[in-house]
């Protein structure tokens, strides 16, 4: 008997040799999600290498400059990946920042509340707003574009009504001195090595202004964020069980709920995972430039799902990458500040997004019918 | 210890007023192969649901191991043993080999503070579990849209296999495959046999089900005809009361006119 099995084992690996044909490493890497947006970000940075090398784009303040505006669009990006993988979207992410900026400021400087508390209070507010968006469209099945939709207008509109409630404007300001001295709000809008820099610039490493004080004084605390966040989240998505279950549930809802995965608490879970980065974006913005406006994170949503689908995420949930979300920010970042450095006018760059969008996204269905063997 | 370990008991389920299930009476034993036929519309999946835990039967008893039995969800009929791979299959064509085989059941190691899905174990469970199957897989990282009908079969059969069924419930596995892979599936079952698990296999397609089969139960409009053991019963027979004698004589009598109006024509 056991002899039989092996024989028919020997049988059945034979005709699978022969039937499998073997795979260069070429066709491998295409079938990684990360492939597109990391080519993408090298010949990004050898082409303004080449055309605004001299400009100072390269320059320790450059460098902070773009890495800045990558890593803000990243934690926004991170967020909507991973719940673009388990087959949702948040088109609200964008208003949510303005929200959240109001729900951390008017609190602090109106109500005479500490600002860690208003932190706190912010946070907890996003996650609930989050947990809701996220409970209305696993409830009630409808598409998660529209229910978003619906959230963009009226946390949008619930910021401009309730700021000009409460305060009478639509942009907060003084929000710098109340945070003085405060730990949470420094973890936002501080900056750690500066000792590093002025250590840097003694040397004459890197540039200083007249009175000594070095050019780039520390790195943001915005950048901290996309880091942690992003190895958080890819570690999270590539190697825990809830990662496993993030794919499943983008993949095929219905096949993961027969098999046990609590496919609604995932994607809620998302939801408000979202919520919470666009809420650490806010924090960034706000404390890093001392005021909150109505109007912040306008269009953010378009920008983080297009940063997520250049990073190779499929719209239709499943398959996608953090690491990939992360350079796909990376591009829009360097070319975003790179369109500035060498002058040209900036409406280019919105063209060059589109262009870049529509690669992408023919680039990602060429890679999904490799995977699912479909044509 | 009975001698079977899933018993069906005059069991009947209603929907409204549709009998879907009448008296239907049953054993599966370990060990067998246990083929239910019945053309669309017999109560098949009725039935399949009912002792897969979606259903509770609405009279009659069930009993597993001789103990009358009730499950209240499929969850508690999978944690007693009883895995129904559905035709859908529950697999997602863009995750990986292993990914699928853990799908909601990852295995889990400490790394620090965090517990992580253990990948190198996962891939070596999976490989081997389909290898025991007669499955090579080159790569458990690998997505299985590339797959062929017949190996996603295979694939959510060991999975079952591998997380302790005793007894298989399998919904027309071979509904939508080739012959070659049709042959691979049957092989499974068949290995799945000899490893001592009741498989219960669902199919309209008598061919497919006599080689591997052990007994044979024929549903026709809710209502059991009987069961059989191969021994008692030729294919022939099966296929007869099947598409009912009558029918398919009908539909003999109107090939042989269409001919003749060819031949005349």
């Amino acid at each position: 008997m056991s002899t039989s099995i092996k024989t028919n084992d020997a049988i059945a690996l034979s005709s699978a040799d022969e039937r499998v044909r073997s795979e260069s490493i070429v066709k491998k890497l295409l079938t990684r999600p990360e492939l597109g947006s990391v080519s993408g970000a090298v010949l990004v940075f050898i082409f303004f290498a080449i055309v605004a090398g001299d400009s100072g784009m390269f320059n320790a303040d450059g460098i902070l400059n773009w890495s800045t505006v990558s890593a803000q669009l990243g934690i926004l990006a991170i967020g909507a990946c991973l719940l673009m993988i388990s087959g949702e979207f948040d088109l609200s992410i964008g208003s949510m920042i303005g929200f959240a900026g109001m729900m951390m400021s008017i609190p602090a400087l109106y109500w005479g509340w500490p600002v860690w508390l208003s932190i706190c209070f912010a946070f907890t507010g996003a996650l609930m707003i989050g947990y809701l968006n996220g409970l209305i469209v696993v409830r009630t099945g409808l598409p998660s574009f529209i229910v978003s939709l619906a959230f963009l207008f009226i946390l949008r509109g619930l910021t401009i009504a309730l700021s000009i409630m409460f305060t009478n404007k639509t942009i907060v300001s003084g929000v710098s001195e109340a945070a003085e001295g405060d730990l949470l709000a420094a973890a936002f809008g501080g900056q750690i090595g500066t000792s590093f820099f002025s250590w840097l610039a003694q040397v004459g490493w890197i540039e200083t202004y007249n009175d000594g004080s070095p050019i780039v004084t520390g790195i943001p605390m915005v950048i901290v964020w996309f880091i942690l966040l992003a190895v958080g989240a890819s570690f999270v998505l590539l190697r825990t069980r809830y990662g496993n279950w993030i794919f499943a549930s983008g993949g095929d809802a219905k096949a993961a709920k027969n098999v046990g995965v609590p496919t609604d608490k995932v994607k809620i879970s998302l939801f408000m995972f979202t919520a919470f980065c666009a809420t650490v974006f806010a924090a960034c913005q706000v404390f890093e430039f001392g005021s909150a406006a109505a109007d912040r994170g306008l269009l953010k949503e378009f920008e983080a799902i297009i940063a997520v689908v250049i990073g190779g995420a499929l719209l239709t949930g499943g398959y996608g990458s953090v690491v990939g979300a992360c350079f796909g920010a990376l591009i829009f970042g360097v070319v975003q500040m790179g369109i500035f450095f060498t002058g040209a006018d900036s409406d280019w760059f919105r063209v060059f997004l589109g262009i870049m969008l529509l690669v992408a996204v023919l680039f990602n269905n060429f890679i999904r019918q490799r995977v699912t063997g479909t044509r | 210890m009975s001698e079977f370990i899933l018993e069906l008991k005059n069991v009947s389920r209603y929907f409204g007023s549709v009998i879907a299930l009448k008296d239907i009476n049953m054993q599966i034993k370990l060990g067998e192969v246990h083929c239910l036929l019945g053309d669309n519309g017999a109560g098949k999946s009725t039935l399949i649901k009912t002792l897969a835990g979606v259903h509770e039967p609405s009279e009659g008893e069930f009993l597993m191991n001789a103990e009358p039995t009730a499950f209240s969800s499929p969850r508690d009929a999978l944690d007693a043993g009883i895995a129904t791979v559905y035709q859908d299959l529950a697999l997602v064509n863009l995750m990986s080999v292993t990914r699928n085989f853990f799908m909601g059941r990852e295995i889990t190691k400490k790394w620090g503070p965090f517990s992580v899905f253990d990948t190198e174990k996962a891939n070596e469970i999976a490989r081997a579990g389909l290898a025991e199957m007669g499955i090579d897989v080159r790569d458990p990282e690998h997505p299985i849209g590339t797959m062929s009908g017949g190996e996603r079969q295979c694939l959510a059969i060991a999975r079952a296999i591998h997380f302790g069924a005793k007894v298989l419930i399998l919904d027309e596995p071979t509904a939508a495959l080739g012959v070659k892979q049709s042959a691979n599936v049957l092989k499974v079952v068949a290995r799945a046999r000899a490893r001592g698990l009741a498989v219960i296999l669902i199919t309209h397609n008598v061919h497919h089900a006599y080689p591997v089969a052990d007994r044979f139960t024929l549903l026709n409009r809710g209502k059991s005809l009987g069961t059989w053991l191969k021994s008692d019963v030729s294919r022939e027979e099966i296929l007869e009361m099947m598409a009912g004698g009558q029918e398919l004589e009908n539909l003999e009598a109107e090939l042989a006119e269409f001919a003749r109006l060819d031949e005349s024509a």
